[in-house]
């Protein structure tokens, strides 16, 4: 396994902000073998054991220099980015599993990938067993995606935003309509902000909103990129309960990505930790504290376990390789 | 419920999107309305300052009526290719603009769905916009249209615009493919077809090599075929060969719109290119 095998963690540095120490750890200290390798054969549709399987892929995103540069043979202004690197990693259908990373570290590229938006450069990425690149229209029934920045038609209302979504996913547009209001009441819309334009909604209201849209189509594999990034502690709670919700009465798989260590915690069953593109470790929650808990010393956060693993905080910016 | 039915039901999530769209952005329809009807106005009062710019009496009242016609039936007809163009040609800048050019992608609906919703909102509201422009030139000028034959110019103008729809899913890559500049170069289509189409000079008037383009923009055959329905009340049967050419370029043009675009969209999911921000 290559993320195995290529992870080398120099660890040494010393941690300026804390003053702490870093030890090294190997790749195979923090990286437990998974549970169940992934495997194409598993079969395929609602049957299949494993609701997402990551295997090996790659994505690297080239620019090239201007078109100055490039008729003087200079290669000045071209960039090449590794934004996933030999990842590898599975999730059983009806977890809710977490990656946790800073910002530029290739989660975003990830559930872009998932979602088909994004073909792999090597390796593969499977819905329910069914190849993203492949076999994209069934993928694509299957799953719903709320990203970090709302995405609607901001003129238009929550129920006509989410009319049309509901048209996209073949829902039926009667059941549809009684179904907006209902859960857009129960997240807490009044009735008149339900048919007036988003462009005024704070941007709790649109997550919500957007939790709301990904709801009303059923998906059975959620994919939630920093659903609560810049949400009040409140909204945060709600839009948690919903994730819990929409596992445990809709049987849906919930992959979540966040910044948020005590979002993570609590919600997920496991965990990946991603940096510069490789998953780092992959475990529960506690399985990963207990991997650098300290003889003595108090039970270490996630924040710990992040800062031993990687060197860094999460809430550095990952600078382009 | 078969998978025509499903697909046509989600091409309606275009339409009325972009219905509601309208409804709520009615301001800058209004002004849309105003800036088109001034530029049709501004083009037919070529016909009436005629002989006071050449500074005499070079045409009689018959030839400026015909002018008149002739000169309005050129911005109409283009203004309604135009309004199918664009819409067209706009639906992924439009959606990049407004953050949801993602959400759509990953919704799972065919790329055709896609394309088949939004020409079919082109042809209503074009067909909408024009007529009300036309009411007005008709009022403002008192155009003799005793002699037109409607029916067979809206013929003519659907079968025609179906060619407009395929070279505008074309346009509609250009934005895909270059976020920031894109917009722009679907102009550079619309303004060299305005140039080589004959709507305010017939083809045989233009210079070469601007007259053999002009054959070969089906945006010639449309204002030709209608410009015979319109001032010489050419039905069906006098047009037959005009309405097949068209239908003929559009079976064509729309399917290798339709292929060109598959390959931009692939193109831009293995460069990444396909996210809000470009």
């Amino acid at each position: 396994m290559a993320t195995t095998t290529n992870l080398s963690l120099a660890m040494s540095e010393q941690d300026e902000d804390k003053g702490q120490e870093v030890t090294t750890m190997t790749a195979d200290e923090v990286l437990p073998a998974p549970s169940a390798p992934p495997s194409p054969l598993r079969g395929k549709g609602l049957d299949a054991a494993l609701a997402v399987e990551v295997i090996e892929v790659t994505k690297v995103f080239e620019t090239k220099p201007n078109i100055l540069n490039r008729l003087r043979g200079k290669t000045e202004g071209g960039k090449r980015t590794v934004a996933v690197d030999h990842v590898t990693f599975s999730v059983p259908r009806g977890e809710i599993f977490g990656m946790l990373g800073p910002n530029g570290t290739g989660k975003s590229t990830l559930i872009r990938l998932l979602s088909t938006l994004l073909v792999p450069d090597s390796g593969e990425v499977r819905i329910f067993g069914y190849d993203v690149e492949k076999e994209e229209a069934e993928v694509k029934r299957l799953i719903n995606r709320v990203s970090v920045e709302a995405s609607f038609f901001k003129k238009l209302s929550p129920m006509e935003n989410l009319m049309y979504g509901a048209r996209l996913y073949s829902v039926d547009a009667e059941w549809a309509r009684a179904q907006v209001v209902t859960i857009l009441t129960r997240l807490g819309l009044e009735g008149r902000s339900i048919w007036s334009g988003m462009e005024d909604m704070s941007r709790g209201m649109q997550q919500k909103v957007a939790i709301a849209r990904a709801f009303l189509t059923s998906p059975v594999l959620l994919l939630l990129d920093e659903p609560t990034t810049g949400l009040d502690p409140h909204s945060k709670r709600e839009v948690q309960a919903f994730v819990r919700e929409i596992r445990d009465q809709h049987d849906a798989t919930v992959l979540l990505t966040t910044h948020d260590m005590q979002e993570a915690d609590d919600l997920c069953e496991r965990i990946a930790i991603i940096d510069k593109g490789r998953i780092v470790a992959l475990d529960t929650p506690s399985a990963l504290k207990a991997l650098v808990q300290e003889p003595g010393a108090p039970v270490p956060t996630l924040e710990d376990v992040f800062l031993k693993l990687t060197g860094k905080k999460l809430d550095d910016e990952e600078k382009p390789s | 419920m078969t998978m025509a039915v499903q697909e046509l039901r989600a091409s309606y999530a275009f339409v009325e999107r972009n219905i509601n769209l309208i409804k709520r952005y009615w301001g800058w329809e209004v002004v849309w309305m105003l800036y088109t009807i001034a530029n049709s106005l501004a083009v037919v009062f070529i016909a009436r300052g005629v002989n006071s710019a050449v500074g005499g009496q070079a045409l009689g009242k018959a030839q400026i009526d015909g002018l008149v016609l002739f000169l309005a039936i050129g911005a109409l007809v283009w203004h309604y290719l135009a309004v199918v163009f664009e819409t067209v040609s706009d639906m992924i800048s439009w959606e990049r603009w407004e953050g949801t050019i993602e959400y759509t992608f990953m919704a799972p609906v065919r790329r055709s769905t896609h394309m088949v919703g939004t020409a079919l909102f082109s042809l209503v509201y074009g067909l909408l916009h024009t007529a009300v422009v036309l009411v007005i030139i008709v009022l403002a000028f008192h155009v003799d249209m005793s002699h037109a034959n409607y029916a067979s110019a809206t013929l003519v103008l659907v079968v025609g615009s179906l060619s407009l729809v395929g070279i505008g899913i074309m346009g509609a890559v250009l934005p895909l493919l270059y976020p920031e500049r894109g917009a722009q170069m679907t102009h550079v289509i619309q303004a060299t077809l305005v140039l080589v189409s004959g709507v305010y000079i017939v083809p045989s008037e233009m210079p070469e090599p601007l007259a053999t383009f002009s054959y070969l923009s089906p945006a010639t055959y449309v204002i030709e075929g209608i410009r015979g329905a319109l001032i010489r009340g050419d039905g069906v049967l006098d047009l037959w060969r005009t309405l097949v050419g068209l239908l003929a370029t559009g079976l064509i043009l729309i399917p290798v719109g339709v292929w060109v675009f598959s390959v931009g969209e692939r193109y831009a999911k293995r460069t990444g290119k396909l996210k809000r921000s470009g």
